[in-house]
């Protein structure tokens, strides 16, 4: 722990902490951040267990057991196949973990590479965020809907349209970190040492552009999971039988008499993971990025 | 005043451009045969000629591009392979019903967003302030077509209070619109009240803290018009810039809450045109409602440049 101290003038020890370390004591002490994540982690964890924690297979149909509610054999009862809704909620929220994790990671990768180009390099500025602000200007789910009717419905066509509908919204929050960065001292420094365009940017601008890009992130990953659910509840998704929680609450539709918890049940699940990444994202902006703090 | 609505104006031409060419290109993404895609397993070869000919595939890319933007001078959006009909007759057809809903909705989020944030603004740290918060986090966060959903079931299906779709012309009975639009408006409106009664907040307590909000309570005026004279108009103007994005928001909400209710709109004509592999549909219909989004944006502008006179001399 040597670098983490020093040593003043006078001899005394001074315990500066890591910048780092300190921003994560502050999100683990941020109440709102800690409440989004373990709401997040309780959905996330159920993920990953999903192989050991379902002993039917989602798609089983068992026509003996439909209509059967939650209780008694079965934890959240049975659709109108008899097929076990704990399996397919559980199943659902791996894919739409899945799913949201690619979008953000598709949309990341892109969305960076094009901000920074564009606010780096002033001369593709102008193209760049030309068609940055016309596909900006679609109604995000309407494109995502064209987007995989014209591809064809699957989980990999429904990554690919998230991902391309919501690049714009990260690039633009790059672009504007990149050209404040760009002009700063530090950076004129770098310059003047020689450095390279591709040094200047990976090493000095983009690790100070950060903050806002985690927190629109986190942010995107709750959009990602709501449109992959309107997507496949309006049947333009993965294609049913998949167990998605917006297959399962369409076909859950026809049976709102008689079993209204195939709708409630994937409904809530959807809801806890929106509202646990919306909690992550406040408490990241709180800690992370103070200029766009909501008052306290 | 005229030069930025002038400025906004020839800005949007270019926006508008690539949007169009988007639009276009989209539906060259189809993979493989748009024409035998379009026609179906079971179509036979003639008619898919017949098709590709209809839509002018069979055209070289230039010349199809160049028609296109001939078309779109003209005011033809191409034609809905459903429906028979052109894509503008059949989107101004739906528009009164997706525009009555969004209004509606718009209505609600105004009232119930800006309400709220105000007094949670002026009860700011108290339990008002937080339990007005956390429901405005919670619409934020329930999928409108869930709470669509617990609607239909609780209002429709448990107490058959109000019907669980179809829909009611205005003209034709205002009581039985209302009743056929307010779970919609409600489920539709809920999610951007959230997000407006945040902003609302955060304006507002930026606002109390002013120098001339002081003055105005130093020399004695009453409490009541403090709020509402000098702090609640320049807390509106940051409300003005996000009204874009709602809308925005509203139209895109609109297609799912108009296909869970049956509400015969753009939204549901959309969607139906996606199902149906209705390509020409999805592509004039998407460069129309994109159009009108852009235009709007442009009016939310220009009534901020003349409601915030510092925009106009930026």
């Amino acid at each position: 722990m040597s670098d983490a101290a020093a040593i003043d003038a006078e001899g005394i020890a001074l315990k500066r902490e890591h910048p780092a370390r300190a921003t994560i004591k502050r999100l683990l002490r941020h109440r709102l951040f800690m409440t989004g994540l373990v709401l997040f982690l309780i959905i996330a964890i159920t993920a990953i267990l999903a192989p050991w924690i379902t002993d039917t297979d989602p798609n089983r149909l068992s026509m003996r057991n439909k209509f059967k509610p939650p209780g008694e054999g079965w934890v959240f009862g049975t659709d109108s196949f008899g097929r076990s809704l704990w399996s397919r909620v559980v199943w659902g929220a791996q894919l739409s973990m899945l799913i949201g994790a690619s979008v953000v990671a598709l949309n990341a990768v892109f969305g960076i590479l094009i901000g920074a180009a564009a606010g780096y390099f002033r001369r593709i500025d102008n193209l760049l965020m030309r068609i940055n602000d016309a596909l900006m200007a679609f109604p995000a789910i309407l494109l995502a809907i064209a987007v995989t009717s014209v591809l064809g419905p699957s989980t990999f066509n429904v990554i690919l349209a998230l991902g391309i509908v919501y690049i714009p919204r990260t690039a633009r929050i790059v672009r504007s970190s990149v050209i404040v960065l760009r002009e700063m001292e530090f950076v004129q420094a770098a310059v003047a040492a020689g450095a390279g365009h591709w040094r200047i940017l990976t090493r000095h601008i983009l690790p100070n552009a950060m903050a806002p890009v985690i927190v629109q992130l986190s942010f995107l990953f709750a959009f990602a999971v709501l449109s992959e659910a309107t997507l496949s509840f309006l049947g333009v998704g993965a294609v049913p039988p998949t167990p998605t929680w917006g297959n399962i609450m369409a076909e859950g539709r026809d049976f709102m008499r008689e079993a209204p918890w195939i709708i409630t049940i994937p409904g809530i699940a959807l809801m806890i993971t929106v509202m646990g990444l919306n909690f992550l994202g406040d408490g990241l902006r709180d800690v992370l990025d103070p200029r766009l703090r909501i008052q306290q | 005043m005229i030069l930025v609505a002038l400025r906004r104006l020839l800005s949007a031409i270019p926006v508008l451009f690539i949007v169009s060419l988007i639009s276009f290109g989209l539906m060259r993404l189809i993979p493989g045969d748009p024409a035998a895609s379009i026609a179906g397993p079971s179509a036979t070869p003639a008619q898919i000629d017949q098709l590709r000919r209809d839509l002018g595939l069979d055209e070289p890319l230039l010349m199809q591009l160049l028609h296109y933007y001939q078309g779109l001078l003209q005011g033809d959006f191409g034609k809905s392979l459903l429906l028979g009909k052109g894509v503008l007759a059949a989107t101004l057809e739906r528009l009164p019903v997706t525009i009555g809903l969004s209004l509606y909705a718009l209505v609600l989020t105004l009232l119930i967003g800006v309400t709220s944030g105000i007094i949670a603004a002026l009860r700011q740290n108290t339990w008002v302030d937080q339990v007005a918060m956390m429901i405005a986090m919670l619409g934020i966060s329930i999928p409108n077509f869930f709470l669509g959903l617990l609607m239909i079931i609780f209002f429709a299906v448990q107490l058959g209070w109000l019907p669980s779709g179809g829909y009611v012309p205005f003209s034709q009975d205002p009581i039985g619109w209302l009743r056929s639009t307010t779970m919609p408006a409600i489920s539709l409106a809920l999610l951007q009240a959230g997000l407006l009664a945040r902003i609302t907040r955060s304006g507002m307590l930026e606002v109390l803290r002013q120098d001339y909000v002081r003055t105005a309570r130093a020399k004695g005026l009453p409490e009541r018009q403090v709020i509402l004279k000098h702090a609640l108009a320049n807390a509106l103007i940051p409300i003005v810039t996000v009204i874009g994005i709602i809308i925005s928001l509203l139209l895109s909400g609109a297609v799912v809450t108009e296909a869970l209710f049956s509400l015969p709109g753009m939204g549901q004509l959309l969607t139906q045109a996606v199902l149906s592999r209705d390509y020409p549909m999805v592509q004039g219909g998407l460069l129309l409602v994109t159009t009108f989004l852009v235009v709007v944006n442009i009016l939310v502008d220009i009534l901020y440049a003349m409601i915030d006179p510092r925009v106009r001399y930026e």
